[in-house]
């Protein structure tokens, strides 16, 4: 990351000023300092420019008739696919699905195992490859997003493949090692996080795809928090499926993405059915279109996904090499200010270059919820509670901890008003330790 | 008084850091018992709250509960069972109590709590205006509505 350059703060300043939401909080007295990405992130003009624009001009419905119109908006959704295949490095735009959120992502992936496994008929030639049953192994890590566990559990559940995980080390992460320990040559699938949404630790995606594929694992990546922050090229990671959300990437809500490696796409049965994923229906039975349409029936969110087109220019504009130096500027600022305060404790590595884009703790003798009602008095905004990650803060020892998460138009004074914020809610609630 | 001072009265702390009622249920013989576990799933708070309540009279002689959360959920199981012990209170008397206290948590602020009904539980009348606070002041006070239903069904 130290080859580029980061953003200099007066390009964070001039970014800024491109967010309605910034821009109007920026004439507040105190203006809100808002560290909370990691949950959704603010939207860029031009992205919501670029939604509004299209329902203004050019909305029909795509894929379907034969009109002009209908004609320029399936460009626009399509033109959207293409452009988040680009930034994800996706070779085909074909292997960018659209989906609502991250967790239909997963869900898609979980439950077409799971078609493949009842009835091999049912699916699509050569959907056998992804049958699981009894003596196979799914395998996770005990960091995972509820979003990356329960589909997991229940895929294991509903087929009698055997749910293993890798537990996490003290300080939350699991290593390279721990995954090779776990993986056997039973192992189905190993889905994982890129970067946890709570500790921030970043895992090494590509030897751990490797080892995946060395014992004939398929691999699945929960890219939620990696994509918005740091250059992600999938293919060259050679996971075989992954997902993201949009919002969480200056996009808009209510669309998500499902990335696959061609071949399998090509085998997995679709988990939903309906309208437009389909080539020929009779009245006994359908036949699928390939991907990704086999995956999207019913009306898609076309607006949204323009819009999320409209964030991957945006980002890509800014340049997400640099944009990650800064904000490893940012976490690395945000760790020190935590360590330097006693009484407050890390969650996750130590080590800032672990990490990418938050940091999450628990203060001594404070739960999360007052600590969080004290910060937002002080217009700081974080997160406070389990962040969908149970077994995680469980392993931790604790029930709910207070997530600080920064993104590209993040600042120096966020953060400092962070920790001033946390030292502020130890004095208040009378919980201050001295160094 | 800002309203974090509101909503953190020293009350509230006090009973948060000091806790009523903490601890295994002792019913007394013949008693009628009930134990429910209310979960905020979340903030992962939780509570186990226990009562026993004399078969005849339908006075709740004991409350007793564990629990982990924020200082609003301990302090406002606190409360309540403070007020259940002093006021030595029936399933009805209780249960009006509850009503009472779930209307002042949830008027965002708006309206005089009755005083008389809720004693010291008037000070978590700050937390009506944080609305994603509401679920920790209710925790342990729909513990005791769940309680309630029990040994009513106990008594039918």
């Amino acid at each position: 990351m130290e080859t580029m350059s980061a953003l200099t703060p007066a390009e964070v300043a001039e970014l800024r000023a491109a967010f309605p939401y910034f821009a109007l909080q920026a004439g507040l007295p105190t203006p809100p300092a808002y560290l909370d990405a990691a949950a959704t992130s603010q939207r860029p003009a031009a992205v919501l420019d670029a939604e509004r624009r299209f329902l203004e001009t050019a909305n029909a419905a795509v894929h379907r008739g034969t009109s002009g119109a209908v004609g320029a908006a399936t460009e626009a959704f399509e033109g959207a696919r293409a452009a988040v295949a680009r930034f994800v490095g996706a070779a085909a735009p074909e292997q960018i699905v659209w989906a609502e959120n991250a967790t239909d992502a997963l869900n898609i992936v979980a439950l077409g195992i799971g078609e493949a496994s009842a009835n091999p008929a049912l699916g699509v030639p050569g959907s056998e490859r992804f049958a699981v049953g009894p003596g196979d192994e799914i395998l996770v890590t005990e960091a995972e997003h509820h979003a990356n566990l329960i589909p997991w559990q229940r895929l294991a559940a509903r087929t009698g493949a055997t749910f293993r995980y890798i537990p996490v080390r003290e300080d939350g992460t699991w290593t390279i090692d721990d995954a090779r320990a776990a993986l056997t040559e039973r192992t189905r699938v190993f889905a994982f996080a890129h970067i946890s949404n709570v500790t921030g630790y970043v895992a090494p995606v590509a030897e751990l795809a490797a080892l995946a594929r060395s014992v004939g694992a398929l691999t699945v990546l929960d890219a939620c928090q990696s994509v918005p922050h740091i250059p992600v090229d999938l293919d060259a990671l050679g996971v075989d499926f992954a997902a993201f959300s949009g919002h969480k990437m200056l996009g808009p809500n209510g669309v998500g993405v499902l990335y696959g490696r061609p071949e399998l796409l090509a085998a997995l049965p679709p988990s939903r059915t309906g309208g437009s994923a389909i080539t020929r229906v009779t009245m006994e039975s359908a036949e699928f279109m390939p991907p990704p349409m086999r995956f999207e029936p019913g009306t898609q969110p076309v607006s949204q996904a323009v819009g999320l087109g409209a964030a991957v220019e945006f980002l890509s504009a800014v340049g997400m090499e640099r944009a990650a130096a800064r904000e490893h500027e940012l976490v690395e600022r945000l760790v020190a200010g935590i360590e330097e305060t006693p009484g407050v404790r890390l969650l996750g590595p130590a080590d800032p270059a672990q990490r990418v884009a938050l940091a999450a703790v628990s203060v001594e003798g404070l739960h999360a919820h007052d600590v969080g009602q004290f910060l937002d008095e002080q217009g700081v905004l974080v997160r406070v509670g389990h962040h969908c990650a149970q077994p995680l803060h469980r392993a931790f020892g604790i029930a709910s901890s207070t997530r600080a998460s920064v993104h590209l138009t993040t600042t120096e004074d966020e953060i400092d008003r962070f920790l001033d914020a946390l030292r502020g809610a130890q004095r208040y609630f009378g919980v201050e330790v001295s160094a | 008084m800002s309203a974090l001072d509101g909503l953190y009265q020293e009350l509230i702390l006090d009973h948060s850091k000091r806790p009523v009622g903490k601890g295994a249920l002792e019913a007394p013989d013949g008693a009628l018992t009930a134990s429910h576990h209310e979960f905020n799933p979340s903030c992962g708070d939780e509570i186990d709250l226990s009562i026993a309540v004399d078969a005849e009279s339908g006075r709740i002689e004991r409350l007793a509960w564990e629990g982990q959360g924020c200082s609003i959920s301990m302090a406002s199981a606190s409360i309540l069972s403070q007020l259940v012990r002093d006021e030595q209170l029936t399933i009805e008397e209780a249960q009006l109590r509850i009503a009472a206290f779930r209307e002042m948590i949830q008027a965002r602020g708006a309206g005089e709590p009755d005083e008389e009904l809720l004693g010291d539980a008037v000070a978590l009348q700050g937390v009506a205006k944080f609305v994603m606070r509401v679920k920790c002041a209710m925790l342990g006070w729909v513990a005791l509505e769940a309680d309630l239903r029990q040994v009513e069904g106990q008594r039918a």
